[in-house]
């Protein structure tokens, strides 16, 4: 199914080295580390495995889902008999990329009709920006795309959204500010059916996950749309702030709890120092996937998460 | 997994208690309980390591007091040390007498920054101050449009120069507010990367020209372990007088004020705790301090309550109180009074025990709007004098309030305990504190 053209060639490989110059603070920090306690420690002993567990703490992988990996490593260790620290590195690679593999292409669309794609989140994540980046990106693929601008409570946010559909030049809905928000939904599914739109991407207003009455509200949304699309069509995105810490686990239970289900994560501003590790964990403990990355703020900085590339980058 | 650092504690000396007095042994398994729920709160990981150690050297020289029980001896320390860490006073924000005085926001992207400078800017509005808010990022769409929008909302005049430069924005609207005599002028500036020198400097040089009496960091309270990278540069490059941390009013347990207050040394001085423009506090280290150890947050809720419950309205109903005259209709006014106040659950939170009492049986608002609903079907008299309310009248109130007879029966059932209960209150007075809210 892909086909490798010169063009795609090119792109793969600027895409890559985005990939890396994005995870390069990232990945000094973190290889840069083991690499020190690796060199520093003669033999594989309890106190390189502290550093190690002390390394990915300090990347937002958690104190429960390190002591994990650092288990599994040592098992490792132990059955495999590695005794040059060097080859430490190597195992611990595995494990992470076991942790964050997944096996589905997150640009998937459906195959019967109209996709829908409500994106959530916290507020100040990056909802209305990655929404625009995303509708860049499928029409890119040549999808009829539309874009929903259903924040209706933060002042501007449809002003904004609507700057970025001008951007990506894709189809726009725009609600007037205090609008119910479901009702937009609707229209916009609506409308999207009626033109033969190949996905529709619902920006919504960003909300605290512990506020009950909001997280109500995301659920309406999605009741409201599966009046008019299938339910299995209907993907409910979060969007994680890449510098959220420990949090992150709190976030993606409760919205997976308000909306039945976390279809998959989208990780922003990880073009900054912070590791993003939390979504480590967040596979570990609750096997959510890793669907896009977004590593700057160029229109085209939004990608979708290729594990391979993520830990190749992060070990080279 | 999603225990709190309360809870965490709350077990590690539960286990303390059970011994004689505090033993080396005991002590380390108690710290090393804490460390983990520190760093599962996003305490940074080195912060938290000297805050282990300084509480080990405290607690072990603490041995000798045999009279104290140990558990409460260790939260003792811990919790001095948390206010210590957190910085030993409240520090408001520094208004210069000779206006305009300036106080310039920055921070990472989506950190809260326009938000803070509208709350912000309110505050000193209701404090008589002429306030003008600067629109200087011309780099996010629409960012302008929002300041706006939030400045018609609180009635404070916004300045902007659309797609300028940063530097000259904040020039032209400082040198606009000294002609207008305004006293407070407050630059939102653009979100940015720590790591972007370009845009790192484009902010030195806005404090240099501009020379602000504040630069305040706005910090997300959710941050992880980078909080240390991102408030250590900011102060390294700009020089930051305080940080605001935002976004206080969810689960967050908020390690990351720890370990920017570790890092910068520079006070916290405002806090965020929700979307409207008056959901802004100053910072209480020893609030904050004892709301992580779970002795509950009781003064914020009382001057919640102060803010927000008429007091005309109360001691009114504090005398039908004594007289034993509650009715359904004052019931439905402490309803209203209570809405807001904000949503429950941050109420809870505040309540000293009602956290770990509360885990669990997550309270519903939509239980409040269906007995509003209830109430509101009944006729004045029936509110008056509920004892009336007979079958067919219960059938034709869940009828009208979309709701069955025996929700009706059991709501009624709750206002009869509670009114017994509020009569035992109102021995020792009951200023406005809604404490008979318990059918929730």
């Amino acid at each position: 199914m892909l086909r490798i053209t010169p063009r795609r060639l090119v792109d793969q490989v600027k895409f890559f080295s985005k990939f890396k110059k994005g995870l390069t603070k990232t990945k000094e920090t973190l290889v840069g580390n083991i690499k020190k306690a690796v060199g520093l420690a003669a033999k594989v002993d309890d106190d390189l495995l502290d550093k190690i567990e002390q390394i990915l703490i300090e990347s937002d992988v958690g104190v429960s889902a390190s002591l994990k990996i650092i288990e599994n490593l040592k098992k490792k260790v132990a059955s495999d008999n590695i005794k040059d620290p060097e080859e430490v590195t190597t195992a611990l690679k595995a494990e992470i990329m076991a942790i964050v593999r997944s096996d589905r292409n997150p640009a998937t669309l459906s195959s019967d009709g109209l996709t829908v794609w409500v994106v959530m989140g916290v507020n100040g994540t990056g909802k209305t920006t990655s929404v625009g980046k995303l509708a860049k990106f499928f029409s890119d693929q040549k999808k009829e795309t539309m874009i929903a601008a259903c924040d209706t409570f933060r002042a501007a946010a449809v002003d904004q959204l609507e700057v970025w559909a001008e951007r990506s030049g894709v189809q726009f809905i725009r609600a007037k500010d205090g609008t119910d928000p479901a009702a937009v939904a609707f229209d916009a599914a609506t409308s999207a059916k009626a033109r033969g739109v190949d996905i529709l991407i619902i920006d919504t207003a960003g909300r605290l996950h512990t506020k009950t009455h909001l997280m109500a509200e995301l659920a309406k949304i999605n009741k409201v749309v599966a009046k008019v699309v299938p339910e299995k069509n209907i993907k409910s995105k979060l969007i994680l702030d890449g510098t959220t810490g420990q949090n992150g686990l709190s976030q993606v239970k409760f919205f997976s709890e308000a909306v039945g289900g976390i279809d998959g994560l989208i990780v922003t501003k990880l073009d900054g120092t912070a590791k993003g590790g939390v979504v480590i964990a967040i596979a570990e403990e609750m096997s959510v996937p890793i669907d896009f990355i977004g590593l700057g703020e160029q229109i085209d900085d939004l990608k979708p998460f290729d594990p391979e590339s993520y830990v190749a980058a992060l070990f080279e | 997994m999603f225990d709190s650092l309360t809870e965490k504690l709350e077990a590690t000396f539960k286990t303390l208690r059970g011994h004689g007095s505090l033993t080396d042994e005991n002590i380390k398994e108690a710290l090393k309980d804490i460390r983990r729920a520190l760093l599962d709160a996003d305490v940074n990981y080195k912060v938290a390591r000297d805050f282990i150690a300084e509480v080990e050297t405290e607690a072990i020289g603490a041995e000798t007091i045999r009279s104290v029980d140990p558990g409460q001896l260790i939260v003792k320390i811990v919790h001095q040390k948390l206010i210590s860490l957190l910085g030993s006073q409240t520090s408001d924000v520094y208004i210069s007498e000779h206006p305009p005085s300036v106080i310039m926001i920055c921070g990472l992207q989506g950190s809260g920054k326009t938000t803070l400078s509208s709350k912000l800017a309110l505050r000193y509005k209701k404090k008589g101050k002429k306030v003008l808010l600067v629109a200087a990022d011309p780099y996010r769409p629409a960012a302008i449009k929002q300041l706006q929008t939030l400045g018609k909302q609180i009635d404070v005049d916004v300045f902007e120069m659309g797609q300028a430069n940063p530097v000259e924005i904040c020039q032209k609207a400082l040198s606009q507010a000294s002609k207008q005599f305004v006293d407070l002028v407050i630059l939102d500036t653009a979100g940015r990367l720590h790591i972007d020198d370009e845009l790192m400097d484009e902010l030195a040089e806005i404090k240099k020209s501009v020379k602000p009496q504040e630069l305040l960091l706005v910090a997300d309270a959710m941050t992880g372990q980078d909080a240390v990278n991102v408030a250590g540069t900011f102060h390294e490059k700009l020089e930051i007088t305080g940080v605001c941390l935002s976004k206080m009013d969810g689960d967050a347990r908020g390690g990351a004020a720890l370990s920017i207050k570790r890092v910068t040394g520079c006070p916290i001085k405002l806090v965020g705790v929700g979307e409207k423009m008056t959901d802004l506090e100053a910072f209480h280290p020893e609030r904050v301090a004892s709301r992580i150890l779970g002795m509950g947050d009781i003064v914020s809720l009382v001057e919640k309550a102060q803010d927000t419950i008429d007091v005309k309205e109360a001691a009114k109903l504090e005398k039908k109180l004594r007289k034993s005259q509650f009715t359904l209709d004052d019931f439905y006014q402490q309803i209203q009074q209570l809405k807001k106040m904000g949503p429950l659950e941050s109420l809870m939170d505040m309540i000293p025990g009602a956290g770990k009492l509360m885990k669990g049986a997550t309270i519903d608002p939509k239980s409040m709007v269906r007995v509003e609903a209830m109430i509101l079907s009944m006729t004045p008299g029936e509110r008056d004098k509920p004892q009336i309310i007979n079958g067919s009248r219960r059938k034709r109130i869940a009828k009208g309030s979309g709701t069955t007879v025996q929700d009706i029966n059991k709501m009624l059932k709750q206002f009869g305990q509670m009114k017994k209960m509020l009569k035992s209150f109102t021995k020792g007075g009951l200023r406005g504190l809604p404490k008979g809210i318990s059918p929730f």
